[in-house]
């Protein structure tokens, strides 16, 4: 037990000690925040691109809006387009727009842009969006109704959700319970990606730590000393303590960070919202109470039931993984290029779980999703995508005691072929060959 | 009293017996030669002895006791393909791996500021292995080996991509260690290097016992009754009944190999020569080397 305490030592404490490391993990958290604050303040800062366009109006609709601000500024000529296209930079104009007459009802009306440079897709939703908005309002006034009817016109639709629960005889017993088809989902790729990142990251760690121990032969001098299996749990323990490391750091910065963000540029969502105003954002009260609906959503969820056991199955798929990764790299020959194929054991099953995340989520009830959520290769990743979509309470404990299972023979089994795998120096191991040891005396 | 006692071990891989029926004993404290090719079983039984692998069958007992897990804290083992952690400092990689070995930090500290003073290295406390030379690995490997103070010490070739004056250090502390009563085992498929430092041998092959036990004996097992004769001047012309002792002339060394009937007299052959007027030189029995035996059980054996 000392023995093994003194290897996740040293697994553990090499790595956090290494500058790629620290490295890595401070600067992490300042790229996510600045990945969602760099956007902002561009939007903040950084002035809008306008364009001035001179417009040839022949359907005679058309009247320039009195907004400056705006991403494009508009001036009505009444000279001949051939002339305008000659001279609009003497006059000052970035380009030309052409609106011909309105076509029939139902058709498309193709405007015309004549300039050296191009419009970008900001400009051209702008101008498209004014010019819509002028022939809509004519065609409103022309079948002789008021501009007030046709804002009337306008309805938003949303869907409210509320998750109704019955006894066992059939009765409703509970009412009440806001639940959101989006934010289910949220969650359920974010626990599946998260789980399936760290699977990867920290097996093929592992697999690196052990191919680099076999490939430099120190592994001989120190099964000396202790047994193989003290070696390889020493090494799962220590990596998965620099996961957790890594993670706390992570987590601590990123609330520090963005509550510093927040205080700083004073981004709540009121703010942030108006210097894209001529985005065509939805208005800042409308923001307001679709957030209040997330916020309402996300309390509502059952924490207390989805974290734990987010936790056990990243916990559960970590043992099965670092251990699969370690039988890996223990049967790997020197020739890394050769070895590439015999990760693929190890990996498949993680990518295909993946893969198939997204229609486990599009139908969390399926047979599919049931049968890989029970899966012990596949339930790590895709137990936690289908807990906010509360599965049937025997799914999961036939997937929890599955998982739990499968992590203690995995281990035992990656123990086995580990043990023998590590010593044998030179060729990459055949899946056969890994059978054999497995069955082998020691 | 033996350090180690192996009987009847046996050791293999699929179809391949790696170690066949070994047994031999290795008396306290002497430097014990593992004689045999490359692929022959020495590294099998090496792990085996290390407790790295079982054998299939067969008693090992170290030390009187019979092998167990916490038998290898005692031993001491420099593996052929020598190893140690690239990116991690020399005074890190010694004390994980002496406290690993069993030692308690304390003891750690003194065995290591030990051998740092003896070889000299205070200084690479905080280099990386892979800043070192390859002979300055191999002190530190050497190191490893050592610093638990183990009973037994098990060298896979420790020569091998040596220079010279890092092989002198190295024997020279192995002789040391063998006088305050380390028992050696020395594995190498290089015969020259064990007749100069190596008391007992075992020569395996195949996995197989072919020879065992102390180079002076086995030298005078194989030997072959062969003399070298140094004389002075010229043989004479005519020596008439000579073939049946001379095996080669060489007259411009001056030398005469003779080869005398196993239990006829040596002096019957000088008395012949000196009567037909050979001024004699020299007289010297010549005593098989250790690699010349080798190949000859070898030879034997493929023959059986």
């Amino acid at each position: 037990m000392d023995k093994l305490w003194l290897i996740v030592q040293r697994e553990y404490l090499t790595r956090v000690k290494k500058k790629s490391f620290i490295l890595i993990t401070l600067l992490s958290p300042i790229i996510f925040v600045a990945l969602f604050t760099i956007p902002v303040l561009v939007a903040l800062f950084a002035g809008k691109e306008k364009k001035s366009l001179v417009v040839k109006d022949d359907s005679g609709i058309f009247v320039a809006p009195a907004d400056t601000s705006a991403r494009a500024r508009f001036t009505l000529s009444q000279e001949p387009l051939d002339v305008l296209k000659a001279t609009y930079k003497g006059q000052g104009f970035d380009g030309v727009l052409y609106i011909p007459t309105l076509p029939p009802n139902g058709e498309k009306l193709s405007l015309s842009y004549f300039s050296e440079g191009q419009l970008s897709l900001s400009v051209v939703g702008y101008v498209t969006d004014k010019v819509a908005e002028q022939v809509s309002a004519k065609k409103v006034k022309d079948a002789g109704y008021s501009e007030d009817v046709m804002k009337n016109f306008k309805t938003k639709v949303g869907i409210e959700q509320e998750e109704l629960a019955f006894n066992k005889e059939g009765v409703l017993v509970e009412t009440g319970k806001k639940s959101s088809a989006e934010l289910a989902t949220a969650i359920g790729f974010i626990s599946g990606f998260i789980i399936y990142i760290v699977l990867i990251f920290y097996g093929a760690m592992i697999m690196r730590s052990v191919m680099e121990e076999k490939t430099n032969r120190i592994v001989e001098v120190i099964i000396s000393s202790v047994k193989p299996f003290q070696l390889m749990m020493g090494k799962i323990l220590g990596v998965s303590a620099v996961g957790l490391t890594q993670m706390l750091i992570w987590i601590t910065m990123t609330f520090v960070l963005s509550s510093m963000a927040t205080a700083f540029l004073g981004m709540d969502a009121a703010s942030v919202q108006s210097p894209m105003a001529g985005m065509q954002q939805p208005g800042s009260e409308e923001m307001a109470s679709q957030a209040g609906q997330v916020f309402e959503a996300l309390a509502s969820q059952n924490w207390g039931y989805i974290l734990p056991l987010f936790l056990f199955y990243f916990v559960g798929g970590y043992f099965i993984y670092a251990s699969l990764f370690a039988a890996v790299g223990a049967s790997m020959g020197d020739d890394m290029g050769e070895s590439q194929s015999l990760s693929m054991v190890a990996m498949a099953p993680i990518i295909l779980s993946i893969i198939l995340i997204s229609p486990v989520i599009e139908n969390p009830t399926s047979a599919l999703a049931r049968w890989m959520s029970i899966f012990p290769l596949f339930s790590p990743v895709i137990m936690p995508a289908r807990l906010a979509f509360e599965p049937p309470l025997w799914e999961v404990l036939l997937s929890m005691v599955m998982l739990a299972g499968s992590a203690v023979f995995f281990v035992w089994l990656s123990g086995r072929i580990y043990r023998v795998g590590v010593l044998l120096y030179g060729k990459k191991a055949t899946l056969k060959e890994m059978v054999k040891w497995t069955f082998s005396g020691e | 009293m033996n350090i180690l006692r192996l009987e009847q071990v046996v050791k293999s891989y699929g179809d391949f017996r790696a170690v066949d029926n070994v047994s031999f004993d290795i008396p306290k404290g002497v430097v014990f030669g593992m004689l045999g090719p490359n692929g022959a079983g020495k590294t099998s039984l090496i792990r085996i002895i290390t407790n790295i692998t079982k054998a299939d069958s067969g008693q090992i007992w170290l030390d009187g006791e019979p092998l167990n897990s916490r038998h290898p804290e005692q031993i001491g083992y420099m593996p052929e393909e020598r190893g140690l952690y690239k990116k991690m400092k020399v005074g890190e990689q010694l004390t994980y791996l002496a406290r690993l070995k069993g030692l308690s930090a304390v003891q750690t500290k003194e065995a290591l500021a030990y051998w740092f003073k003896r070889f000299d290295i205070l200084d690479w406390w905080d280099k990386k292995v892979d800043e070192l030379s390859k002979g300055m690995q191999q002190k530190v490997q050497f190191i490893v080996t050592v610093l638990h103070k183990p009973k037994l010490l098990i060298l896979d070739e420790p020569f091998s991509g040596l220079d010279p004056i890092n092989a002198n250090l190295i024997e020279a502390e192995i002789r040391e260690l063998a006088r305050n009563g380390t028992s050696i085992i020395f594995s190498t498929h290089r015969m020259e290097q064990v007749e100069e430092m190596c008391d007992h041998i075992v020569l395996i092959n195949k996995g197989r016992n072919v020879l065992e036990g102390r180079v002076t004996d086995v030298k005078q097992r194989f030997k072959e009754n062969l003399f070298s004769i140094g004389y002075n001047g010229s043989l004479p012309e005519n020596l008439p009944g000579a073939d049946r002792f001379f095996i080669q002339k060489n007259n411009e060394n001056h030398r005469l190999t003779v080869q005398v009937a196993a239990g006829a007299d040596t002096n019957d052959v000088l008395r012949y020569l000196i009567e037909h007027g050979v001024q004699i030189g020299s007289f010297n029995e010549i005593l098989p080397s250790i690699s010349e035996i080798f190949i000859r059980r070898v030879n034997e054996t493929v023959g059986n």
